[in-house]
């Protein structure tokens, strides 16, 4: 058979490694049995994958796409883990948030989650970081599902240790939506395995060249869509998300934000342009259409819910949901400025979404909840904390110099290039919903007295405001040095509009 | 030092100011010591430029690449430098009068109030100098967030309403028009310097113009052009001090500079007067000169007053642009330092007699002048420069902007620049006259002389001092400017 | 009519998903709505295996010296052993939900349970 590789076979067991050593230290944590050795094997593993993955990057930049065979089983037929221009980037913002999460971890950790359960709480965390990992790594569609999966299950565990008995209804209520939205996609593979007989993601869109626009292809097209629209929360299929987000842990909520929504939007980046050829999805169906309104709507109200919001952590949960908008419109403009304004968004959002649930997750440990209420006067009794949040927040509004404005640039560029005036004013009036939905908090925690009887409240330890000031340092940083982000997303946009092999 | 290392360390200085300031906050006399010296620092630094732009080189330095093609660089000319002079020199003599007037005052949060007092003259000397228009966008945003601490200083409930209009307006219209203009920009030219002649020129047809004229108008929200001037009255719940600088000097004058600088390098004069899409702006500059001073002279609180003067005055600047002559371009740079040293000094005047007497209201102020003889002259000289007499200042800018209206052929703004002074007039002599030549309320008791603490008197004397020194200038002004009328 | 019937394993595939789909969309038992869920996934398997079947082919084992044997395509059942372990764990984590559920709620009717929540 010819199987299109021009990638540079791997030499280094690095892309197995980047998913097997968060996979192997998860049982350990669960045997560990101790608090502080899971999470001492927590943070080993999770910076380990960092390194690993910066490597990889590092790798990829130099000498092009790897490919690797898992088993030494060559692709198509064995599993192959491919890592280009863009999953390299995915998996960069990946670990990076695992790791500083995971650093971020022991005292919010300690607040939230009892003692005993501890070590079964970090080896689904490490769970979890494997599935994601998974996912971004490899090549193979089935494979996506599997890892999805464990990500997923692994998701519903975390998210039901939140404190309240709401998270464990929370935990449920997105177990039936995610396992219909993983079940979707599985039958989408089914169908494209059907007409061709392989699951290789490079081999598929080989194969599947001549039998594009049959029926069965574009079954499993639609099948697949709503599929990942469901694990990404795509308006209106978001309904899991606000719950899941508010109930879970502080640390999960701010680990899942940055991570579980966007690589579901990765896998549907994948997909469209690797795997279907942006020919056949946006040409031969009328996918990009409903893509844009449905994004320029889930922005609108979802973001005018956050303004209604009383809980902060919900606020920034219906904030999300907006912020994924931005991204699938940036796919759907099938345009290398557009593509590359989703990628970056895809990672400038886990930055700034990352350090905001961060902030939240230190007002957590010192008030014990999370109400609006609980935010009066914390701008002078927890400075740091707020003032990264402050910060943070100027990022979601898309101010110049944070990250935000350099996702909305992309954004908007995409859509006067293409001529679409009313998506760029869109775009840009939606950016003073979430300059709404900010200075809410920015204002009650500024200007509002705490109550009379109110307990001290000291700023959080150390160990929690070090990982949320590098965050925050982060939006601001890749906010004025773009060449690492945008750069490389450029690259990878220009790889995926050229057809996305490589 | 190079012209260019000047022009990189300018913006650095209050920026090292304002990070000194947070960290030696504890010690008040160390802290505005450090203000002070800062200013100084400044002014002398954006003094060594002024020789070598009058030679006519233009320093540029990319600082880092933002987008590609798009950095954010600094690209020093005629108005921008004759801005930041502006800016830091008036600075230096608010940071004295901040000092009497916040200790006078007995203000809280003092530290906070200087540290991003100098993060707003920072980001308004990276405007003067900016190279192209995205850093001239992120310097105006910078200057939006760093003066909403300001703004908001009392922290009561009405200075937070007043900072939900602040925010609220020059956020939306930033963002919602002069961005999207800029990226309109970007889009059809594929560059977004600052080029001498535009350029824009054949790049859009006239209506895009209009529309792309319309969007930077109205999107900088700092130029206080009508609908978009309520902040500006809104912001007047600040400290004076900040009225003072801010709002007669760094922040509305960076809205009309970006104006002006939109007009002269991104349209250039020649394609906007050809293309006559800037008559709607001459209108919308009339009508915000007249209105404006009409609310003027309804208002009693004099601060009120001011602001809307200042909304008023700031139309003269963008009417300068939207005529596009030779002339009236000048004119309206003129004006940019005409009216602040006019400006800052009425408002440090405000500021006095609040001070002195607690007293905000112009009713109030009847036969005032002979407890504060110095404040109340100073204001009627500055109230003269305002309305464009000689021997002041203003008397110049105003001389240039309807000559350019005469060279444009406009007749409606030469009236209207006409009414407006004697509306000037109507809104601001009585102030200085009733207080010298009316009797003071009878129930109040004659104190015999009564000024504000002399760190709030010795700077408006400077100021006012100032607008006739400006009347005798002028010509170098004129000659350094000349530059930007010639492509 | 032959046409209607000659695969009529998608037919019990789509009876099946919609059986399921429709009970986890209309129950508000919790339990049911898992078993719901658990139909639906059946029927995904149902659909992968029995794309795996060749007509008159046989258990895909290499027999020596028979060269014409036609084999069934073997990769959709290994595939699908995945996706019922997955499965597995999915129902084995809902129902260990819903009995945390029962403890903290005492009930594991939605409504029920969302009321409770509104009310607190």
């Amino acid at each position: 058979m010819n199987y299109p590789d021009t990638a540079l076979v791997a030499d280094t067991q690095l892309p197995a490694l980047q998913v097997v050593i968060p996979l192997l230290s998860a049982p350990l944590c669960a045997l560990a049995r101790n608090r502080r050795a899971a999470y001492a094997i927590t943070l080993l593993a999770s910076w380990s994958a960092l390194v690993i993955a910066v490597l990889l990057l590092l790798r990829v930049h130099a000498h092009g796409t790897i490919s690797y065979a898992l088993g030494g089983w060559a692709p198509p037929w064995g599993i192959e883990y491919r890592i280009d221009y863009l999953n390299a980037f995915v998996l960069v913002l990946l670990s990076s948030i695992g790791a500083i999460v995971a650093a971020y971890a022991p005292a919010s950790v300690d607040s939230e989650i009892p003692r005993d359960r501890q070590p079964l709480f970090y080896c689904a965390y490490m769970l979890c970081l494997t599935g994601v990992l998974g996912i971004a790594a490899t090549g193979d569609a089935f494979n996506v599902f599997v890892f999805l999966e464990v990500a997923a299950l692994s998701s519903y565990i975390l998210i039901s240790l939140g404190k309240s008995r709401k998270a464990l209804n929370a935990a449920y209520q997105y177990l039936v939506m995610g396992t219909i939205g993983s079940t979707f996609i599985l039958i989408g593979i089914g169908f494209l395995y059907m007409m061709t007989g392989t699951l290789n993601m490079v081999d598929l869109a080989e194969r599947l060249a001549p039998v594009r626009t049959t029926r069965p292809v574009l079954t499993a097209f639609a099948f697949f869509t709503v599929g990942v629209s469901i694990k990404m929360a795509l308006f209106p299929l978001h309904l899991w998300l606000p719950n899941a987000y508010t109930r879970a842990p502080s640390v999960v909520t701010a680990f899942i934000a940055s991570t579980g929504t966007k690589v579901a939007v990765y896998i549907m980046i994948r997909f469209i342009f690797t795997v279907y050829g942006v020919q056949f999805a946006f040409a031969s169906t009328p996918v990009a259409a409903a893509l844009i309104s449905l994004s320029l709507l889930g922005i609108f109200f979802a973001s005018t819910a956050a303004i209604f919001q009383r809980n902060v952590k919900r606020m920034l949960a219906y904030s999300s949901i907006a912020q994924i908008g931005y991204m699938v419109l940036g796919i759907s403009f099938v345009s290398v400025n557009g593509l590359t304004g989703g990628i970056v968004h895809l990672f400038n959002h886990a930055l700034m979404k990352g350090a905001l649930f961060l902030a939240v997750g230190c007002v957590m440990l010192r008030m014990k909840r999370t109400k609006l209420e609980e935010f009066r006067g914390l701008g002078y009794r927890m400075p740091v904390t707020m003032f990264a949040f402050t910060i943070a927040g100027l990022s979601m509004i898309g101010v110049p110099m944070t990250v935000g404005f350099v996702s909305k640039w992309y954004l908007i560029l995409a859509a006067l290039e293409k001529g679409w005036w009313p998506v760029a004013a869109l775009i840009l009036l939606s950016s003073l919903l979430a300059v709404v939905y900010i200075w809410r908090v920015i204002e009650v925690a500024y200007f509002q007295k705490p109550p009379e009887d109110a307990p001290p409240v000291t700023e959080a330890p150390l160990s929690m405001l070090i990982p949320l000031c590098v965050l925050t340092a982060a939006t601001i940083y890749f906010g004025i040095f773009t060449g690492a982000t945008a750069g490389i997303a450029h690259r990878a946009a220009e790889m995926l509009m050229a057809g996305g092999v490589h | 030092m190079s012209a260019q290392t000047a022009m990189v360390i300018a913006p650095l200085v209050p920026l090292a100011g304002a990070l000194a300031v947070s960290l030696l906050g504890r010690w008040p006399n160390v802290r505005e010591a450090i203000s002070l010296i800062t200013g100084a620092a400044l002014f002398f630094v954006v003094v060594t430029l002024v020789p070598v732009i009058g030679a006519g080189v233009r320093p540029a330095a990319r600082i880092v690449e933002i987008f590609p093609g798009v950095p954010f660089a600094f690209d020093l000319e005629p108005l921008g430098m004759l801005f930041a002079l502006v800016a830091s020199g008036l600075w230096i003599v608010t940071t004295l009068y901040s000092i009497g007037y916040m200790r006078g005052h007995h203000e809280e949060n003092q530290t906070r109030f200087y540290a991003c007092f100098a993060v707003a003259i920072a980001a308004a000397i990276s405007a003067a100098f900016s190279g192209n228009l995205l850093t001239l966008f992120i310097s105006y945003e910078v200057l939006t967030l760093s003066t909403y601490p300001l703004v908001t200083h009392h922290g009561t409930e009405e200075a937070k309403r007043a900072g939900r209009v602040y925010l609220g307006i020059l956020f939306s219209t930033s963002i919602c028009f002069l961005l999207f203009a800029i990226l309109w920009t970007w889009h059809l030219t594929g560059t977004l310097d600052f080029r001498p002649g535009g350029i824009l020129a054949g790049k859009a047809d006239p209506t895009t113009l209009g529309v792309l004229l319309a969007l930077f108008a109205f999107g900088t929200g700092k130029a206080a052009l009508m609908p978009f001037h309520r902040w500006l009255p809104a912001a007047m719940v600040a400290p004076t001090p900040v009225s003072a600088l801010l709002h007669a000097v760094a922040v509305v004058k960076t809205g009309v500079f970006t104006v002006m600088k939109i007009v002269i390098y991104i349209f250039g004069i020649d394609l906007l007067s050809a293309s006559a899409m800037n008559e709607w702006l001459i209108y919308a500059a009339c009508f915000t000169i007249l209105v404006a001073s009409f609310v003027a002279m309804t208002k009693d609180n004099l601060k009120a007053r001011l602001a809307y003067s200042t909304i008023s005055q700031l139309s003269y600047i963008v009417l300068g642009a939207a005529l596009a002559t030779k002339s009236s371009i000048i004119g309206g740079s003129m004006h940019i330092a005409m009216h602040a040293v006019g400006k800052i000094t009425l408002f440090f005047c405000a500021g006095a007699i609040f001070v002195a007497s607690h007293k905000k209201n112009i009713s109030e102020m009847r036969g005032i002048g002979r407890a504060m003889p110095f404040t109340m002259s100073a204001f009627l000289l500055a109230s003269l420069s305002v309305i464009g007499l000689p021997p002041m200042g203003g008397m110049w800018s105003k001389w240039f902007l309807g000559l350019g209206a005469v060279e444009a052929k406009e007749w409606i703004p030469l009236a209207v620049l006409m009414i407006s002074s004697l509306l000037n007039i109507a809104y601001l002599v009585p102030v200085g006259v009733q207080a010298f030549f009316r009797p003071p309320d009878g129930s109040a008791p004659d104190t015999g002389l009564h000024e504000a603490p002399i760190l709030c008197v010795v700077p408006l004397c400077i100021t006012a001092l100032g607008c006739i020194a400006l009347f005798f200038y002028a010509g170098q002004i004129h000659d350094f400017l000349a530059p930007l009328a010639m492509p | 009519m032959s046409h209607l019937f000659s695969h009529y394993n998608y037919w019990i595939v789509i009876v099946l998903m919609m059986t399921g789909f429709y009970t986890v969309i209309s129950r508000g038992n919790m339990v049911k709505k898992l078993i719901g869920l658990n139909i639906f996934q059946t029927s995904v398997f149902l659909l992968f295996i029995t794309m795996g079947k060749i007509k008159g082919g046989t258990a895909p084992i290499v027999m020596a010296g028979k060269e014409d044997v036609v084999y069934s395509n073997p990769i959709p059942h290994v595939l699908i052993l995945t996706a019922i372990v997955v499965g597995v764990s999915t129902t084995a984590l809902g129902l260990a939900l819903v009995v945390r559920i029962k403890e903290a709620y005492g009930t594991v009717e939605e409504d029920e349970v969302q009321a409770e929540d509104i009310r607190r």
